[in-house]
């Protein structure tokens, strides 16, 4: 990682829109389970098919609409729904943020369309993605879109089938949206010395916050907050000794590419 | 069929759901963050679904512990997501399917 990529500069290509909806197309197992619970769960509310259509194209958040027609009631609760929906994407934001390295490079419909469709794995594959040299920003685009036809297909099926077919809630199929994310750890892994350490505060942080009986998305939150001021911390340690520049390079400083590199004491490669 | 009330409830949730996904970049386009919060966001990825993953297999207990052992195994060895997942949700399903034998 510490070899001179971060000096290839950013594009963004059809090519790349292409590649990053081949490859979310895995996803779809874990997707579309839940999109047609969403979609069933939709119809037992009483919402009709233009209406369950609508959300899921312009709201496009699966735990913001489960949890939004938990609350669903006649007329429709207007404030709850969208204060629930406030409160579960919150954690978009942090990761539209961390996107900095492509998002930077790009204006107009691309980078605002580009930040309409990010959902979670998006951006745990895009991250992989640059770790691994990637510099298509088109990628990022990709990915979203083909989510998002998926889970518009998901949501009308689950609303056109409901009654006719039934998932339990301990089916099997539902582990698949846990195991896309176990499975979008592991290129995300950059090594125990770096990672271990703030991985292991982020889970035990999360099972803590949720132990003391505070709600979501507050356990998510302390656990992602948590671990990456451990591992913020450890990197400016790093970097702060006598030889700045060489360790937090190495992985950690890849991350920014040129020109973008923070305000702080020059480390860039 | 489109009512008012809850077509003003998804614009609502459309809305603040859009806000979210590009308030958090459009902040830091006007203010550059102090070095410690540019490194927590570098870092951010790991920690935020190594969170949520070990949220969603507190749920989940053994069954998916074993499910995600074996996710973390083919998705190393293969690379492939595909397989990974279809192998978490087969252990889930066997474990299934030997609890209730």
């Amino acid at each position: 990682m510490a070899e001179p990529q971060p000096f290839r500069p950013v594009v963004f290509t059809r090519a790349g829109m292409r590649r990053g909806a081949r490859a979310a197309l895995p996803l779809y197992l874990g997707l579309l389970p839940f999109g047609m619970v969403v979609g069933v769960i939709s119809a037992g509310k009483g919402l009709s098919l233009a209406e369950t259509l609508l959300m899921s194209a312009i709201v496009y958040a699966g735990a913001a609409q489960l949890l939004a027609l938990e609350l669903w009631a006649d007329p429709a609760p207007v404030l709850a729904v969208t204060f629930a929906a406030l409160v579960v994407n919150i954690r978009l934001a942090p990761m539209g943020a961390a996107l900095g390295f492509w998002l930077d490079r790009l204006r107009g419909w691309r980078l605002w369309g580009t930040l309409a469709t990010l959902v979670d794995h998006a951006f745990a594959m895009s991250i992989a993605e640059h770790r691994a040299g990637g510099r298509d920003a088109g990628y990022l685009l990709g990915l979203g879109l083909s989510l998002w036809v998926a889970w518009q297909a998901a949501t009308v099926a689950g609303h056109v089938l409901s009654g006719v077919v039934q998932l339990p809630p301990g089916h099997p199929l539902f582990f698949g949206g846990t195991a896309a994310f176990v499975g979008l750890l592991v290129p995300i892994w950059r090594g125990a010395r770096q990672d271990l350490l703030p991985w292991a505060l982020a889970g035990l942080a999360a099972l803590g916050t949720q132990r003391l009986g505070l709600p979501q998305p507050l356990p998510l939150l302390a656990g992602a907050l948590s671990g990456a001021a451990l591992a913020a911390w450890n990197e400016i340690r790093a970097r702060g000794g006598p030889k700045a520049g060489s360790e937090a390079s190495s992985g950690a400083g890849s991350e920014a590419s040129p020109g973008t590199a923070p305000s702080g004491p020059g480390t860039a490669p | 069929m489109m009512r008012s009330d809850v077509l003003l409830a998804i614009l609502g949730m459309a809305l603040v759901t859009y806000l979210c996904r590009a308030g958090g970049y459009a902040l830091l386009r006007v203010v550059r963050p102090p070095p410690f919060i540019d490194a927590m966001l570098r870092h951010l990825p790991g920690p935020i679904f190594a969170a949520y993953v070990t949220l969603a297999l507190s749920r989940t207990g053994l069954p998916g512990l074993f499910g995600a052992a074996a996710v973390v195994l083919v998705q190393w060895r293969t690379g492939n997501l595909s397989a990974s997942i279809l192998a978490g949700v087969a252990t889930v399903w066997l474990f299934g399917l030997l609890a209730g034998a």
